[in-house]
C-alpha cells in the first residue's frame, strides 16, 4: 500500500497535509500521535471512507480514487477494519455479526459459515457462549475481540486497527496486543495500527510513524515528525517526540489556554 | 473552531461600518442561507435517487425486509387505528350541532366519511407514521452513524443505502396505504358509532348518504396521496439519520428534525396533490362535485 502526498480537508479545516507513506506487504506499521492529529482520518482515507482533497492512496498499485463504487466494495473485502468502538451491529447477535462479511460476499453454506465463525471466536479467545448474545450484553474487551474476529472473517490482506486498546484494562490491552501479533504471523498480512498507547506501539510495530497536529506546525514542516523503528524512536531526541513518548504535559496546559483565548477573541 | 481557521478570519479586511456595511452583511447572510438550502435539497435529491437506484439494482433479502416491514407496518397499526377511531368520533361531535340546526343530521355520514377518506385518514396515518417510525428510523440510523456502524458496513463492502435505507423506504411505501385504509376504516366506524349510539342518527339514512356522496375516487385519492407521504417520511428520516451530528445531542436533533421536516413535507404535498387531484377529478367529471348540502 502506498500513500502519496495525501491531503484531507473538512470544510475550512485541513487535517492531513502532504502525507506520503509506503507500506510494504507483510509489514506492521504503527501510527502514533496525540488526539486530533488526524490518525483516524488517515486510516479511513486508506479504506476510501474519507475522500482526500489531494494526493492518492494505492493498494497493489491501483488508485482508490479512480475506482468505481463496485470495485471499491470488492477491494474492501480484502481489508479488515477494527473500529475504535468495535462498531458491531447491535441489532444482530455476535455470531451474525462475525458471519456478516461471509454472508455478504461468499456463497458458503450456513453450516460451514458457523464453523468458520466458531473458529474465529476461538482464535480471538472468546467463549462460544457469546455467539448468541447481542453486542450490548458483553463487555468492552469482548466487543473489541468480536470486532477483530469480524474483521478477520474474509482472510484480509490488510488489517487496519483504529485505537484497538483504547478504554481497556492493562491485561485486556496486552491480550489485544498479543492478538495483533498473532494476526501478524498470518502469511502476507499487512497491518496498520493507529494508537496512542506506547506499549502497543513498541510491542507490535515493525515501523512507527508519528503524526503531529497541523495547527501546531509551521506551513512548511512535514506532518510526519518521526518515521523509523521502535528502537530509533527511543533514541530520537526531538522534544515533540520525547514529550509524546514519555507522556509529559509540558507547557501544553498553557498552550491550550492560549488557543482557547485566541478562539474567544471577537 | 481551531487556531488555523481563526487566523484566516483575522486576515479578512475589517467590515465596513454604516448602513451599506449592514446591508452587505444581510445580503451575505441571505446568500449563505440560500446556498445552505440549495445544498440540502440537492443532498436529499441525490440520496433519494441513490435509494431508487438501489431498489432496482439488487433484490432485497427476506430476512432484512421482513423485520423492517414488521416494525413499520404491524407495530404502527394500533396507534393508527386508535387515532382514526377518535378522529371519526370527534368529527361527529363537532359537526352535529351545525347539521342539526339545518335539520340535516343524517348527512353526517357523508361529511364525516368524505373528510376521512380524502384528507384526515391519509394525513393522520402519515403523521403517526412520521412520529412513530420516522423519528425512530432517524434515531436508529443516527446512532449507527455515531457508533461507526454505517462506516463498518461500508468497510465490509456492503452499501449502507442498499442495506439500511431501501428496506425502510419499501416498508413505508408499501405499508402506508394499508395504514391509511386502517385509519379510514376506524374513522368511519368511530363516526358511525358515535352518531348512531350517542346522537341517535338512523342507521339507514346515515349509510345511504355516505354511499351517495363518497365514491371510489375519493378513497383512491387518499391512498394515492399516502404513497407520496410514505416515500417522503422514509427519505427525509433516513437522510437525517445518515447525516447525524455528533453524540447523543446529534441523534436527538436528527430524530426531531426528521419528524418536523417530514410533517412539513406531508402538509405541502397534501396541499399540492389535493389541488392537482381536484383538477384530475374535474377533467373526468366536468359536471363538478356533487353538492353535499
Amino acid at each position: 500500500m502506498q500513500v502519496e502526498r495525501l491531503s484531507v480537508q473538512f470544510g475550512q479545516q485541513q487535517v492531513l497535509r502532504d502525507i506520503s507513506i509506503d507500506i510494504p506487504a507483510g509489514q506492521t506499521l504503527v501510527v502514533i500521535g496525540e488526539s486530533g492529529c488526524g490518525k483516524t482520518v488517515l486510516l479511513k482515507t486508506m479504506i476510501g471512507l474519507v475522500r482526500p482533497a489531494g494526493g492518492e492512496v494505492r493498494f497493489e498499485g491501483r488508485a482508490l480514487s479512480s475506482m468505481r463504487e463496485r470495485d471499491l466494495a470488492h477491494l474492501r473485502t480484502r481489508y479488515g477494519f477494527v473500529f475504535q468502538g468495535a462498531a458491531l451491529f447491535d441489532s444482530m447477535t455476535i455470531a451474525d455479526n462475525i458471519a456478516f462479511p461471509l454472508r455478504e460476499h461468499t456463497r458458503i453454506p450456513a453450516a460451514e459459515a458457523s464453523a468458520i465463525v466458531a473458529a474465529l471466536v476461538d482464535e480471538v479467545g472468546l467463549p462460544r457462549s457469546v455467539l448468541t448474545k447481542k453486542p450490548v450484553e458483553i463487555s468492552g474487551g469482548m466487543r473489541k475481540r468480536a470486532g477483530l474476529a469480524r474483521a478477520l472473517a474474509l482472510d484480509p490482506l490488510l488489517i487496519l486497527y483504529d485505537e484497538p486498546t483504547t478504554g481497556l484494562d492493562p491485561i485486556m490491552t496486552d491480550v489485544i496486543n498479543e492478538l495483533i501479533l498473532r494476526v501478524r504471523k498470518r502469511p502476507r498480512v499487512t497491518s496498520v495500527v493507529v494508537t496512542h498507547d506506547m506499549h502497543t506501539a513498541r510491542k507490535v510495530a515493525d515501523r512507527i510513524i508519528m503524526l503531529y497536529p497541523l495547527f501546531r506546525l509551521a506551513p512548511d514542516e512535514s506532518q510526519i515528525v518521526f518515521a523509523g523503528t521502535p528502537d530509533e524512536l527511543d533514541r530520537c531526541r526531538d522534544p515533540r517526540i520525547r514529550q509524546f513518548v514519555e507522556g509529559r504535559a509540558g507547557n501544553r496546559l498553557v498552550e491550550l489556554h492560549d488557543e482557547q483565548s485566541l478562539e474567544e477573541r471577537p | 473552531m481551531d487556531a488555523t481557521t481563526d487566523t484566516t478570519e483575522t486576515q479578512q479586511p475589517p467590515a465596513t461600518g454604516g448602513v451599506s456595511g449592514w446591508f452587505a452583511d444581510q445580503i451575505a447572510n441571505l446568500g449563505e442561507f440560500a446556498m445552505g438550502r440549495v445544498v440540502a435539497i440537492g443532498d436529499v435529491s441525490i440520496f433519494s435517487l441513490k435509494t431508487l437506484g438501489w431498489i432496482f439494482a439488487r433484490r432485497q433479502r427476506r430476512e432484512v425486509l421482513l423485520p423492517a416491514f414488521y416494525q413499520i407496518g404491524v407495530m404502527s397499526l394500533p396507534v393508527v387505528a386508535l387515532t382514526g377511531l377518535f378522529i371519526g368520533m370527534v368529527l361527529a361531535v363537532q359537526s352535529y350541532a351545525q347539521f342539526k340546526a339545518l335539520g340535516l343530521e343524517t348527512r353526517l355520514g357523508s361529511v364525516i366519511n368524505l373528510s376521512l377518506v380524502r384528507e384526515l385518514g391519509p394525513v393522520l396515518a402519515a403523521t403517526m407514521l412520521a412520529g412513530r417510525v420516522g423519528s425512530a428510523m432517524a434515531a436508529e440510523l443516527g446512532t449507527m452513524r455515531v457508533t461507526e456502524q454505517i462506516d463498518a458496513l461500508e468497510c465490509m463492502g456492503a452499501n449502507p443505502i442498499y442495506y439500511l435505507v431501501v428496506p425502510r423506504f419499501l416498508g413505508c411505501l408499501v405499508l402506508i396505504p394499508a395504514l391509511t385504509i386502517m385509519a379510514d376504516f376506524m374513522g368511519v366506524l368511530g363516526g358511525y358509532l358515535y352518531s348512531n349510539l350517542l346522537l341517535g342518527i338512523d342507521y339507514h339514512h346515515y349509510w345511504e348518504n355516505a354511499r351517495a356522496y363518497v365514491d371510489a375516487f375519493d378513497f383512491l385519492m387518499g391512498i394515492f396521496k399516502s404513497l407520496f407521504f410514505g416515500a417522503a417520511i422514509a427519505l427525509v428520516s433516513c437522510h437525517h439519520g445518515f447525516h447525524c451530528g455528533h453524540g447523543a445531542e446529534g441523534v436527538g436533533r436528527s430524530a426531531t428534525n426528521a419528524f418536523v421536516h417530514s410533517f412539513v413535507l406531508i402538509l405541502l404535498l397534501d396541499l399540492f396533490l389535493g389541488i392537482w387531484l381536484n383538477n384530475v377529478h374535474d377533467f373526468f367529471r366536468p359536471e363538478g362535485p356533487r353538492r353535499l348540502l
